[in-house]
């Protein structure tokens, strides 16, 4: 039993914590909104020249060959500045796939995806939407019990703004010459893997977000002054912030176990990832809530930069299954009459 | 990472079964806040550490298996699946112990420890006095050194387990001239010791569960101090980080606490189900006391490893005891009518321990530092927001 990262998984961690914070700013990111894309080619070659793209790629095909346990720390930190790239998607989700499909299309893309060359982007019909659709250089989308492969020119996109205008939301309608990669049983258990792989991405990122937006509301409530004194020394301010702390604190372990639950293969992969789903989104939740309550009317404007991460974590808690969803799937489990529950009965 | 047992643990965890099988008491012993029932408790340590399973945590030479925090919890996993008595003497095990073992002297450890081990001494706290409850540095019983032996006068209150205990441990002000935090000292003194007074005071059960300990002109040897005199703030603090920690409160009883929610709900789903709030609450106590579980391994493993427990554990008791309140308030719900009665009425039958249970997950949000304390601790010192 040993529920610790290794030293190599935490200074990788830092590493691109510090590249993150530095060239992920505020700033950048809202210039990024100004723009026709939304994202950035010079940021993505920077992210594959450190290796993270490709993370997951087999050392064959020219990348790192580690697995989502090796990454869930760094999405973690994706989530923290709010990356709008789609680096969390591509190592946890689409890479996965393409391995799992494997043959041609995986020899095929697999390198380019390492290199920067390429973004493969995922379509599962639990999301409604496929976020950048338009950046993609090869879809794998799902109809039905059929999954296909496409290319930008088999298919026909329609945006849809969200909320957060770092999302760049789109329905994907095949056209000629999209190609079925996957039916029938083998495409469930395709697609059933992959929902658990984008949530888990979404379970680690929300965890960041949620930090990010207690650390902003301890910035400001320590500098805003009323009453002669720092906002943040009144304990009804410091109290919703400490709330959100418990919270976040106790979303971490079981986000963590749900990665090596899935890099592992094991049985209890769907269970572990909708119990981090619930409690990371329910916590990221919270943390919006009393963050934009303890930044007064400031947390209500365009300007503060809260709101580009409170955005975020409100669309990451409905997509790769909403509530309703994971709690479907936790209520199966724990209220089936063979249930084995209690102690002792979490690692078994 | 890896999330698996080890052989050697997995061996420990059939030891441990099989002694508890073969030694737990087939009837469920009175609560040990009544003199028969701590008289049972009592016997039922004895037993525990000739079993060598009083304390598995402890060196050997104290009776114990010098296990690390993973057989810790595995040991408390099983002990709470069998429902095993609870700890009389939890304040001397799992608080005064760790404690003395760091602070206190060789021959103090040998006088004490191996006492405290076999239940022959069950130890009460005496921290709060009626002017300082969660205001601790505001301490004003006073223990005035005369010669070999400290002169103690005042007042303790909410003192657990006081009323049938041997001994209990405290702060006191050495300094008359000093304020808050300094000219304070842990001292130990023999409950049975002249001046003393003990008055039960009845918890929400009815049952004396602690007391107020009243000092008159009580002597005591200097040998019962733990530490240097005045640095007695520092010593508690090691206790009190004990006591909302790891030892005092592992994950084990709120998961079976959880478990027993599920069965609740399950056999009650019709009637349960009319109120839709009721599923997704004992959804969320089964993912929360998961979610404890989960937290506490990985603290555990990364102490193993030379860790040290951060500021993040502050929220450690909050989490447990709001969990803990929650679970009972939804098993309440739905036992409906039938919740209010005690477990020996006549028509009571299915409700079981969830009304005791009840009544005391009341205490969890205000013992061992109030939530409010706990809040505001992990504000400034994890969150760093100013005072």
């Amino acid at each position: 039993m040993d529920f610790t990262f290794s030293e190599d998984q935490l200074l990788f961690q830092e590493s691109v914590r510090d590249f993150l914070v530095n060239e992920v700013t505020a700033e950048r990111i809202r210039a990024s909104w100004e723009s026709d894309s939304g994202r950035e080619d010079a940021l993505w070659n920077q992210l594959a020249e450190l290796g993270l793209t490709g993370m997951t790629v087999p050392e064959v095909h020219g990348g790192l060959g580690m697995t989502v346990l090796d990454f869930v720390l760094l999405a973690q930190e994706c989530g923290y500045v709010g990356l709008p790239e789609p680096l969390v998607h591509t190592v946890m989700v689409a890479v996965p796939l393409l391995n799992d499909i494997g043959g041609e299309l995986g020899e095929q893309w697999l390198p380019k995806v390492a290199s920067g060359e390429a973004k493969v982007i995922v379509g599962l019909e639990q999301n409604l939407l496929v976020e950048d659709a338009h950046v993609a250089d090869l879809l794998l989308i799902q109809q039905g019990d059929k999954l296909y492969a496409a290319t930008p020119d088999e298919v026909s996109l329609r945006y849809n703004e969200s909320v957060d205008p770092s999302r760049k939301l789109f329905t994907v309608e095949l056209l000629t010459g999209a190609t079925v990669v996957a039916s029938g049983e083998q495409a469930a258990a395709l697609i059933a893997t992959t929902l658990n792989r984008g949530a888990l991405g979404c379970a680690a990122q929300v965890l960041g977000l949620a930090q990010r937006m207690i650390d902003l509301s301890v910035q400001y409530t320590s500098e805003r002054q009323q009453f002669g004194k720092p906002i943040g020394s009144f304990q009804a301010v410091k109290h919703h912030m400490a709330n959100v702390a418990v919270r976040l604190e106790y979303a971490k372990a079981p986000t963590h176990r749900a990665a090596y639950a899935v890099a592992m293969g094991q049985e209890v992969a769907a269970h572990a990832v909708s119990h981090a789903k619930l409690v990371a989104c329910e916590a990221a939740n919270l943390a919006a809530k009393n963050s934009v309550q303890v930044h007064g009317a400031m947390g209500y404007t365009w300007e503060v930069d809260l709101h580009i991460f409170m955005k975020k974590a409100w669309a990451l808690a409905n997509t790769w299954g909403d509530a309703g969803f994971h709690k479907r799937r936790i209520g199966e489990r724990i209220f089936a009459t063979d249930a084995v529950l209690g102690a002792g009965a979490t690692f078994v | 990472m890896d999330l698996a047992y080890t052989e050697q643990q997995q061996a420990f965890r059939e030891e441990v079964r099989s002694w508890l099988a073969a030694n737990v008491p087939l009837e469920p012993l009175r609560s040990f806040d009544t003199e028969e029932g701590f008289t049972q408790h009592r016997a039922w340590e004895a037993t525990l550490n000739k079993g060598r399973w009083g304390m598995v945590t402890w060196p050997q030479v104290l009776g114990g298996r010098g296990c690390d925090l993973i057989e810790w919890l595995i040991f408390e996993e099983e002990y709470y699946k069998i429902r095993a008595p609870l700890r009389v003497n939890q304040n001397g095990i799992f608080l005064l112990g760790p404690t003395l073992m760091e602070y206190g002297t060789e021959e103090q450890k040998a006088r004490i420890l191996p006492k405290m081990a076999n239940g022959e001494e069950v130890w009460a706290q005496a921290w709060s006095e009626p002017n300082a409850g969660s205001d601790m540095a505001a301490i004003r019983t006073t223990a005035t050194l005369e010669g070999d032996k400290y002169i103690i006068n005042g007042q303790k209150t909410w003192s657990t387990r006081a009323v049938w205990a041997d001994w209990c441990f405290g702060m006191f002000r050495t300094d008359p001239q000093s304020e808050r935090h300094r000219g304070l000292t842990f001292i130990l003194v023999p409950l049975d010791s002249p001046g003393i007074t003990v008055r039960p005071i009845p918890q929400l059960d009815g049952l004396p569960g602690f007391a107020e300990i009243f000092f008159d002109n009580v002597e005591v040897g200097v040998e019962n101090r733990l530490g240097d005199e005045g640095a007695g703030w520092s010593v508690a603090m090691a206790t009190a980080g004990f006591e909302r920690g790891l030892m005092l409160r592992s994950p084990a009883r709120f998961q079976e606490t959880a478990r027993r929610l599920v069965e609740l709900y399950s056999a009650n789903r019709v009637s349960a189900d009319c109120d839709p709030a009721v599923k997704d609450a004992v959804l969320g106590a089964y993912l929360d006391a998961e979610s404890y579980c989960l937290a506490t391994y990985q603290t555990a493993c990364r102490l193993n490893k030379g860790g040290k427990i951060g500021a993040e554990s502050s929220t450690n008791k909050i989490f447990w005891s709001e969990l803990d309140q929650n679970m009972h308030a939804t098993a309440m719900s739905i036992l409906g009518a039938r919740a209010e009665l005690l477990p020996h009425a006549p028509d009571a039958h299915g409700v079981g321990a969830w009304l005791d249970g009840w009544l005391f997950s009341q205490s969890g949000p205000i013992y061992a530092g109030t939530n409010e304390v706990q809040r505001n601790i992990i504000a400034e010192r994890m969150l760093g927001m100013p005072r």
